[in-house]
């Protein structure tokens, strides 16, 4: 099957000059490729560089080495197709969940009176009709989710870029976002890459799984098809034998660099 | 405690005090006045006083003076301070050359410019209006400036994301962001204008509630001094109070607009 790519990272290398004049290596020749209408999920430890890879696939970092296209063009500047949640709230607090929403649209020049019933719409769907005239503080860490994902779906974006979305909520709003995530995404079936840590979350929701080692310096170092039908519930998937089998393979792997970043977490912690 | 009982309180405080304040001044202790009225009055010649300056009206034009030259100094100065503090903070080369200037004038006592800006500008009311002027501007100009410069990262990242243009994100993003520090100042700037119009009009002027206190303390009619800071207290009061108002009104997406919650 040959889909086209929707992003592609070839050998792409991020670095950042510290302070002291040293060169940091971030992650190292990565090759990533996300084909259209593809939910690729990427899940590494702690400071293994996801969400570095995340904002060079987004165009707010420009890699060292190596290069990135956006549907076969190489990208310059930000990457235009793209939609990106983020992982720390990114509201606008002064402005009500509605305005939130609608911003979206008026920014490429929609007119108020058309993006607020679009907005109003999309908070419905979202399941937040209710809400409008709420300012993000009023809301919950779940609800703002919600808003922040209307807000980035309104523009229809061909890609989704998603950091570790649903890292600050609890347990059960992780899972009810996450199937919020997928009945949306099934609709149109837009290219996803989604970074996490959480290895159950990336094989409930995704097509692939892609395994990073521990940084610095970290590589992609696995890549496997999740083959489990759709649509999928994940309160329900997570209690499949094929999900198991899955879960176990890619711990095996998984669990060697969680171990290492955590070890290189405690001795730099010792160094200081 | 309820509303009524903390309200009886408050009340109390103040009754208390004026009636300390009235048996001291009035009746003798061990064959000795305490408060002797010639340098502490009493409430009662106080009231006097003020009853007399508002039915005769006098007082209606000093207010005015002083309401006129604080809302003056508060206007210009915000505004000089959110521009100014919005340029220098997307500017950091222009911060960096202004720093050290700033830090001086605004080390500066600013009531040792009175007197420069009485013999500029004369008696009238722009004397004043620059003292505030240079009270306020410093307030709103460091909170603004403190404000564009601290817009949270993921906040304008996602502006970007949003395909937002440089002249969008100002709109959207900077100048909300900056008003909102304006605002939190808002108590204390407003507070300045009218500290500047005041303490300019007790160095020289012609009218104004500081003026009528100078004058009075130049005729030692300590009543008068008195009365002259009773109702300038509760015209600042009033104030403060229209400013919350303002305040509630336009920060309705603070999680705390009064600090408490």
């Amino acid at each position: 099957m040959t889909t086209p790519t929707a992003v592609a990272l070839e050998d792409a290398k991020v670095a950042f000059q510290l302070g002291d004049g040293r060169v940091y290596t971030a992650v190292e020749k990565a090759n990533l490729t996300v084909g259209e209408g593809e939910f690729v999920a990427i899940v590494g430890p702690t400071g293994c560089g996801k969400s570095t890879l995340l904002n060079v696939a987004a165009g707010l970092l420009k890699p060292a080495a190596g290069s990135v296209k956006i549907f076969d063009q190489p990208l310059a500047g930000l990457n235009r197709d793209a939609g990106y949640l983020f992982q720390a709230d990114a509201l606008f607090p002064w402005k009500t969940a509605l305005d939130n929403v609608a911003i979206g649209l008026e920014v490429s020049g929609t007119p108020r009176s058309e993006a607020l019933p679009r907005a109003q719409k999309w908070l419905t769907s979202v399941g937040l009709g209710a809400f409008a005239n709420r300012y993000p503080h009023m809301l919950s860490g779940g609800q703002r989710k919600r808003v922040a994902l209307a807000q980035v779906l309104i523009r229809d974006p061909k890609i989704l870029l998603m950091d570790e979305p649903f890292g600050p909520l609890d347990a059960q709003t992780r899972q009810v976002m996450g199937n919020l995530l997928l009945d949306l995404w099934n609709a149109d079936r837009k290219a996803v890459l989604f970074v996490t840590h959480d290895l159950e979350e990336a094989i409930a929701l995704a097509d692939r799984v892609v395994i990073m080692s521990a940084g610095p310096s970290s590589r992609i170092i696995g890549d496997w098809r999740v083959s489990l039908p759709r649509p999928r519930d994940i309160f329900e998937v997570r209690l499949d034998k094929e999900f198991h089998a899955l879960h176990r393979e890619i711990w095996s792997v998984l669990k060697d660099e969680v171990m290492k970043g955590y070890a290189q977490s405690t001795q730099a912690a010792e160094a200081v | 405690m309820s509303r009524v009982t903390l309200l009886a309180l408050q009340v109390l405080v103040a009754v208390v005090c004026l009636a300390l304040w009235q048996l001291l001044s009035t009746v003798p202790v061990f064959g000795k006045i305490l408060l002797p009225p010639f340098f502490f009055s009493n409430p009662v010649d106080v009231f006097a006083q003020i009853v007399k300056w508002f039915s005769s009206g006098v007082i209606w034009k000093h207010l005015g003076i002083t309401l006129t030259e604080s809302i003056l100094a508060f206007v210009i100065g915000s505004a000089g301070g959110v521009l100014i503090g919005f340029w220098f903070a997307r500017q950091p080369l222009v911060a960096a050359v202004f720093d050290p200037y700033v830090k001086m004038v605004n080390a500066l006592p600013r009531v040792v410019l009175a007197p420069i800006f009485a013999l500029w500008l004369g008696l009238g009311i722009w004397s004043k209006v620059a003292l505030g002027v240079t009270l306020v501007f410093f307030i709103v100009f460091f909170n603004v400036y403190q404000g564009v410069k601290e817009v949270s990262r993921t906040v304008l990242d996602n502006g970007r994301m949003l395909g937002m243009s440089e002249r969008q994100l100002m709109q959207h993003v900077y100048w909300p962001s900056a008003l909102s520090w304006m605002f939190s100042s808002l108590h204390t700037s407003v507070g300045f204008a009218v500290v500047g119009a005041v303490v300019g009009e007790y160095l020289g002027s012609a009218a104004g509630l500081g003026y009528l206190i100078q004058q009075a303390e130049g005729i030692f009619d300590v009543a008068g001094v008195f009365a002259g800071m009773f109702v300038l207290s509760a015209f600042v009061i009033l104030i403060d109070f229209g400013v919350t108002l303002v305040e509630r009104r336009l920060l309705v997406w603070r999680p705390t607009v009064d600090g408490r919650g």
